[in-house]
């Protein structure tokens, strides 16, 4: 039946010019309608792969081997002038980021009206209409104004909509979707991703879907292409995938989805960190002419962690989840509210900020960002203990030494730079700095989000096993559900600057009483659905 | 990058001859920058003065030997007390912000606001025309960009998370700076520090020609230039070699310093 299928892509090879292969014969086939999706780990040739079947892979990449079908024509074989015609008009495609996908300085009208002008003979009337009732059709408010619009009028679920809008508009047979909704919280996640579903299937379209995320591929697609150092490790239906994964890295990449840790014992005794109505401004930026108005980060929020519980805070962008973590952290100072460690206020200057500032310890969400790249493994850790006085200079090496230990790391790694390190090692080395001065309480803002998914595993892992060993208290940042049901103890969920839910973990994730709990969970797409 | 680019090898080259001639020019010249002699006087390039001599008999390759060493010294000077002083207003201002910063810049952008050039003729009028004094009017002149791009580099890296971070560890604020902030400057200086040594050295040379600068009888590119000008209908040597020397110089920085702009830039690399 191959003449049936829209795309097939068979002996694919790319490779760098100095002839280091990236992806390596690589062969699939995508049939008109189906969903596809193609996961893989960061490196593992995913998105090259799907960009090199219009040529789009970047200049110093080129294609050793391979052919590629499309609707029974050859594609490598193509002119760059008959490639531009594909492109868009048979082939759609959505990017990851749709505020770089989208020219800032074009109004969203013109942007959505190019494609047509290049690719239909349809008059301008003709070309409006069609861009308003495809706005409509992806759910913008006000279609007639939107045209009118720039990109920054818009959040990134509403840009991710009008690059849909923008690529369904030519009504392509196939629709790449690189990542596409990587860069939105959960809820719009989902909506954008039930749109992209629903508007392909009105039109027949394919679509070949690449992600990171196996849980969220497996809940829309047919089929799953499981990709790995430039290799197709898997292709399977996705219903077997999930049930029965041939290879062992699919069942690797399964088991390393979160799970839902041990319920442990409610802490005894007063708690260790108090926050009582926070309220945080941010100002407003003085503008040439105009001032633009402060904003309300925080509204009052109430916050409890108990000693050795680790309370995870959940909620989407802009819930004030962040902000909270970072005033009780002690970077920024809050408008209005106390915060209190073990009973004592935190204030600048005070005994009790003194006494705190040791005591608490933050491990952050990129530790490409939050290591110093000019600094090597061991002295990033030696700084922890830099304002220690009970240590000696020895102690301090040996206790680095010991935290590199007790987080996986080897010692010949303690000589290197953050940049020689892989992401994984590089949080491990983030934790290390935040526990070698034996902090009684950490706040850990999205540690694993910026990680690949086995590696998230095994940092949560890590996480649990210090935890328990040696017993700090946790407040954990996160809009990753999964990970949070694996590590927390308590759950604490933010909108808009309050506090909607709070309770026990299993009381949460079982039966949540607030709506917005529920539209979170229910966002989360999570493997146990499809298993039974 | 594994070959070395064409540009690197000239600039090298421009800057390494120059700095050799003044190295050498420090302990040994082929005659006496200030012997005066009767009989060579205007005398054309020849075995004996090899770039000609000046209208008082003085040896031309001599007297530029000697001065490569003083411009080389006053451009040095200039550039490592800008850097400076540069530096730490832009490190307080853009570490601080607030009133601290308004202040600061506020007068930074005073200073300007006046040419370069203008704010160092001011300042030696009111000094007098000596080797410290140029150092010092080039000195405060630029270190005004050297502020701006301090502070604009600071405002960006007190946001990020390992400044974040340090703060969490109880480190002091200067140590944040000294540790953390400085070291992460250093790229963007570096580059502005190789122009920065271009315009000290021709800013020299203008003030020594407007007469501004080192006093005769020493040499300097500048003042040769200038004592040339009556005699460039008669000898024209006197003025073409210490602007060969001041322009040929100037390339071969101009030349170094992009190439270690796209050394450091790493968007520049592997392109």
């Amino acid at each position: 039946m191959a003449n049936a299928d829209l795309l097939v892509v068979a002996g694919l090879r790319l490779a760098l010019r100095d002839g280091k292969e990236i992806v390596k014969d690589v062969t699939f086939s995508v049939r008109p309608g189906e969903i596809v999706g193609i996961v893989g780990e960061s490196g593992s040739g995913k998105t090259l792969a799907a960009r090199a079947i219009l040529s789009l892979q970047p200049p110093a990449i080129r294609r050793t081997a391979g052919t590629i079908q499309f609707d029974g024509q050859e594609l490598t074989r193509l002119n760059a002038r008959a490639l531009r015609q594909l492109r868009g008009a048979r082939i759609g495609m959505v990017f990851q980021e749709p505020m770089t996908s989208l020219d800032p300085s074009m109004t969203i009208g013109r942007q959505l009206e190019e494609g047509l002008v290049l690719h239909t003979k349809l008059s301008g009337p003709q070309r409006r209409t069609r861009i308003l009732e495809m706005l409509a059709r992806v759910a913008l408010a006000d279609p007639e104004a939107a045209l009118g619009a720039f990109p920054h009028h818009f959040s990134g679920g509403m840009r991710q909509r009008i690059m849909l809008a923008s690529a369904m508009l030519l009504r392509p047979a196939l629709l790449i979707a690189d990542e596409p909704t990587t860069a939105l919280d959960a809820v719009v996640q989902r909506d954008v991703l039930e749109l992209m579903v629903d508007l392909t299937r009105e039109y027949g379209t394919a679509i070949l879907i690449i992600s990171h995320d196996l849980s969220m591929v497996a809940r829309y697609t047919d089929r799953v292409l499981v990709m790995r150092h430039g290799e197709i490790v898997e292709d399977n239906t996705t219903a077997e995938l999930i049930r029965a994964p041939r290879e062992p890295y699919t069942r690797n990449l399964l088991s390393a989805m979160p799970h839902r840790g041990p319920t442990r014992p409610k802490p005894s005794g007063p708690p260790l960190v108090e926050v009582n109505n926070l309220i945080v401004d941010y100002k407003g930026s003085a503008g040439l002419f105009l001032n633009r108005p402060g904003k309300r980060a925080l509204q009052g929020v109430g916050l409890r962690v108990g000693p050795g519980e680790v309370v995870a805070l959940v909620g989407g962008s802009g819930s004030g989840k962040t902000t909270l973590g970072r005033a009780i952290a002690g970077l920024l100072d809050p408008t209005k509210g106390e915060i209190l460690f073990e009973g004592q206020t935190i204030a600048r200057g005070t005994e009790g900020w003194r006494r705190y500032r040791p005591q608490c310890q933050m491990v952050f969400q990129d530790p490409f960002l939050s290591l110093d790249p000019r600094m090597t493994v061991h002295s990033l850790v030696r700084e922890a203990l830099r304002a220690a006085r009970n240590l000696t200079s020895v102690a301090k090496n040996v206790r680095v030494r010991e935290t590199l230990r007790e987080v996986g790391l080897a010692e010949d790694l303690a000589t290197r730079y953050p940049h020689e390190l892989s992401g994984g090692q590089r949080q491990r080395v983030a934790i290390a700095r935040a526990i070698a001065r034996r902090p009684a309480f950490l706040i850990a803002d999205e540690p694993v989000s910026a990680l690949d998914v086995t590696v998230r595993a095994q940092i949560l892992d890590l996480f649990a096993d210090l935890q328990a060993r040696h017993g700090f208290s946790c407040l954990f940042i996160s809009h990753d559900l999964g990970a949070v049901e694996q590590i927390a103890d308590r759950v604490v969920v933010m909108r808009d600057g309050e506090v909607v839910e709070e309770g026990d973990r299993d009381q949460v994730f079982d039966s949540p009483c607030h709506p917005y709990t529920r539209q979170l969970l229910m966002a989360v797409p999570r493997l146990e659905a499809f298993v039974t | 990058m594994s070959a070395l680019k064409p540009n690197v090898v000239i600039g090298g080259v421009l800057v390494g001859v120059v700095a050799l001639a003044a190295l050498v020019g420090m302990i040994w010249t082929p005659f006496n920058p200030l012997a005066v002699s009767f009989t060579a006087r205007l005398a054309p390039p020849s075995e004996l003065h090899w770039l000609g001599a000046d209208e008082f008999g003085r040896d031309v390759l001599s007297r530029l030997m000697v001065a490569a060493a003083t411009s080389a010294r006053i451009s040095l000077l200039t550039v490592v007390g800008a850097l400076f002083a540069g530096t730490t207003v832009g490190l307080v201002a853009g570490y601080f912000q607030g009133w601290t910063d308004r202040i600061l810049m506020a007068l930074n952008n005073a200073l300007l606001a006046f040419p370069g050039i203008l704010l160092a003729l001011g300042l030696l009028a009111i000094m007098g025309a000596n080797e410290y004094g140029i150092i010092l009017a080039l000195g405060v002149a630029y270190s005004p960009s050297v502020a701006r791009v301090v502070r604009g580099a600071v405002l960006s890296l007190r946001e990020t998370d390992f400044v974040a971070a340090s703060r969490i560890m109880d480190n002091s604020e200067i140590y944040t700076i000294v540790r953390h902030i400085l070291p992460n400057c250093i790229a963007p200086l570096i580059v502005l520090a190789t122009s920065m040594f271009g315009w000290a050295l021709l800013a020299e040379s203008a003030l020594s020609f407007l007469g501004l600068g080192v006093p005769p009888p020493a040499a300097t590119w500048g003042n040769m230039l200038a004592a040339s000008r009556p005699f460039i209908a008669q000898a024209v040597w006197l003025g073409l070699f210490p602007g060969l020397c001041i322009s040929l110089t100037l390339m071969g920085i101009n030349l170094l310093g992009d190439a270690l702009r796209d050394r450091l830039d790493p968007r520049m690399r592997g392109v």
